[in-house]
């Protein structure tokens, strides 16, 4: 359904050029949810926004494919972009304190999807709102149509932003950290929900986060990103069970286990390169407990460890190349 | 909300007797003898002594700033020293004039300042931008008498297009309606640039167009809205400042406004002149503070609901 091929979104700062993404291949397949992991600044979001055209300056698409149900959106007009923001793809962010607008309420906000893309009355919007407000779990929805945002919690406002999102049942709703401005009991309902909407609407999810408990929570299939490269994907459990790049292992040995022993929290030493100031080699090479001199030298390529499985890593170039998604 | 514009209202009356006062104290110590300044130097003590005691001159001064409230509470504001007529009327009959000024040139303000402030933002950092925010500064820049007087000298002297001076017709409220215009125009569009700036890095701003809507869309629904709350306090606090009398222009163009009677008060040292205008100039800046908070209450929800909960 939806293909990024090769995508390269680069930023043109004063101070170099900085990759934010680069080389990205992912698929959603769909009725399925996707997750994108990886650090802050590993370009997840850019990857996003990428796919909406919706990267603002000093940021630039240099090259790549993004095709959604085949259609290239890269180079598309953007009145044309406009039809498919929000109508075929629709986004959530991460701070839903901030992404509503404070002057107008939460039910106009939802309705002007609907009115700007199916061309309803005002009427009908307010009434499919009501609908969807009473799908994402709002409870008396007549009444918080007429609510200003700052009136409602955090986790309410959240529930809009999908509301808004799931308004036109779009193909994918892409969600940007969606859980992380909220506490534990609201990130699991909200959870809860998104995986709800996909099985009910069978609008696929492209699900952005740094927490690997939401990814194991929800997604069918993952990918591991590392300072704008893609470093692992797999299927859910093939990832869990058979994790095989060093980066996604100490990802998943730095979760607090419950019935671990006592005592300090395992941590990845080092840094996040700075993006103007790559290493030479494997980009996590610097931080990496098993790399070798060649990982220091030249960049691996993805490997194919088993189907659906690749790996950025010099330890499986035997497995042979071909581990891209697509 | 009525309960909030009653309370704003309530706490506007102290504001005001407080201002009356230290404008009453200050101008009792000002030099110079009010009955020796209305009458001439060379009377007779005798009758300087009967003038006083007529005006009540020599009560302690917190009796006459009770007096004086008093009569203003009426609308009595006393009697013109210069003129020998009621400062009230003196006042109504120069409002008129301020009001059409005002009016004028707060709409010039608005119609150059707004779109100048819209245009920047969209177009920041373009010569569109740089040269909008040249012009408007030059507005704020330029003193109004010299402006005044350098239209006055292309206009109306070289080419005889508009009259010099006067206020008989709205062509004589052209020139000092740009003028003043101009000069308020650069604060709101420096304002409206610079909020619209702030607010189009909001979140909201990125939701919107997530949604698909289109930028000039974006801009006028969803950014300006926000960016304008502070722009419109800004805007009728110029409007009470513009109502209080535009001392310069209305001097160089030769209105007769508030501003303009408030000179020649100054000039001729006539206390209860200078006092009447003072205070209804204070008196209208408070207004114009009050209306600010209402409408800023209007426009912006969370201080709608805020003031409704409390």
């Amino acid at each position: 359904m939806l293909q990024i091929r090769n995508l390269k979104t680069h930023f043109f700062t004063r101070g170099g050029v900085a990759a934010a993404v680069d080389d990205v291949s992912i698929r959603i397949p769909p009725r399925s949810i996707v997750g994108v992991v990886g650090e802050s600044g590993c370009g997840k979001s850019v990857t996003a926004l990428s796919v909406l055209q919706l990267v603002s300056r000093p940021g630039k698409i240099v090259s790549g494919s993004i095709l959604l149900d085949g259609e290239e959106l890269i180079g598309k007009p953007s009145k044309q972009m406009r039809r498919i923001r929000g109508n075929k793809i629709s986004m959530i962010f991460q701070e839903p304190m901030t992404s509503l607008n404070p002057v107008y309420t939460v039910g106009r906000q939802v309705a002007e999807t609907m009115i700007l893309h199916r061309g309803a009355s005002k009427a009908e919007a307010m009434d499919r709102t009501v609908e969807m407000f009473r799908a994402v779990g709002i409870p008396a929805p007549e009444k918080r149509l007429k609510s200003f945002p700052h009136q409602l919690s955090g986790g309410l406002r959240q529930r809009v932003m999908i509301a808004m999102a799931m308004a036109c049942k779009p193909s994918l709703m892409i969600a940007d950290e969606p859980t992380t401005a909220l506490d534990v009991t609201i990130e699991a309902q909200i959870l809860h929900l998104m995986k709800e909407l996909e099985r009910d609407m069978g609008t696929s999810i492209m699900m952005i986060t740094h927490n690997m408990g939401v990814v194991a929570e929800l997604c069918d299939y993952v990918y591991v990103m590392y300072a704008g490269k893609v470093m692992e994907h797999a299927g859910i459990f093939d990832l869990f069970d058979h994790t095989k790049h060093p980066y996604t292992q100490g990802l998943l040995n730095s979760i607090p286990k419950p019935s671990g022993v006592r005592g300090r929290l395992f941590n990845i030493e080092g840094m996040v390169p700075s993006l103007l100031r790559l290493p030479k080699g494997c980009r996590f090479s610097p931080r990496c407990e098993q790399a070798v001199r060649e990982c220091f030298e030249s960049e691996p390529g993805l490997y194919a460890v088993s189907p659906g499985h690749g790996v950025r890593c010099f330890l499986y170039r035997d497995c042979g190349d071909g581990g891209e998604a697509i | 909300m009525a309960r909030y514009i009653l309370r704003r209202f309530l706490i506007s009356i102290p504001v005001l007797v407080g201002v009356a006062l230290i404008l009453f104290l200050l101008l009792n110590v000002v030099p110079g003898d009010p009955v020796t300044l209305m009458m001439g130097e060379h009377i007779k003590p005798a009758l300087i002594e009967a003038f006083r005691a007529r005006m009540h001159l020599d009560d302690p001064v917190l009796v006459r700033f009770g007096r004086y409230m008093l009569g203003a509470l009426r609308g009595d504001f006393g009697v013109s020293y210069k003129l020998q007529r009621e400062v009230s009327g003196l006042i109504w009959q120069a409002f008129p004039h301020t009001v059409k000024l005002t009016i004028y040139s707060a709409f010039v303000s608005w119609i150059i300042g707004i779109p100048a402030g819209i245009f920047s933002a969209v177009k920041h950092n373009t010569l569109i931008d740089r040269s909008l925010m040249g012009f408007s500064l030059m507005g704020v820049s330029l003193p109004i008498f010299w402006a005044g007087l350098l239209m006055q000298y292309v206009f109306a002297s070289r080419l005889g297009w508009l009259p010099v001076t006067g206020y008989y017709s709205i062509k004589y409220y052209i020139m000092p309606s740009v003028v003043l215009g101009w000069s308020s125009a650069g604060t709101v569009a420096r304002l409206t640039r610079s909020n619209l700036l702030e607010i189009m890095k909001n979140d909201f701003i990125r939701t919107a167009r997530a949604k698909g809507l289109s930028e000039p869309s974006v801009v006028a629904c969803h950014a300006l809205k926000n960016a304008m709350l502070p722009v419109i306090t800004v805007m009728a606090l110029q409007v009470a400042g513009l109502l209080g009398g535009a001392v310069m222009t209305e001097s160089v163009f030769g209105i007769p406004g508030i501003g303009r009677i408030a000179v020649d008060a100054i000039t001729h040292r006539d206390m209860p002149l200078l006092q009447g205008t003072i205070l209804f100039t204070t008196a209208i800046v408070i207004a114009g503070n009050l209306a600010a908070d209402i409408m800023y209450a209007f426009l912006d929800p969370r201080i709608r609901v805020e003031q409704a909960n409390s």
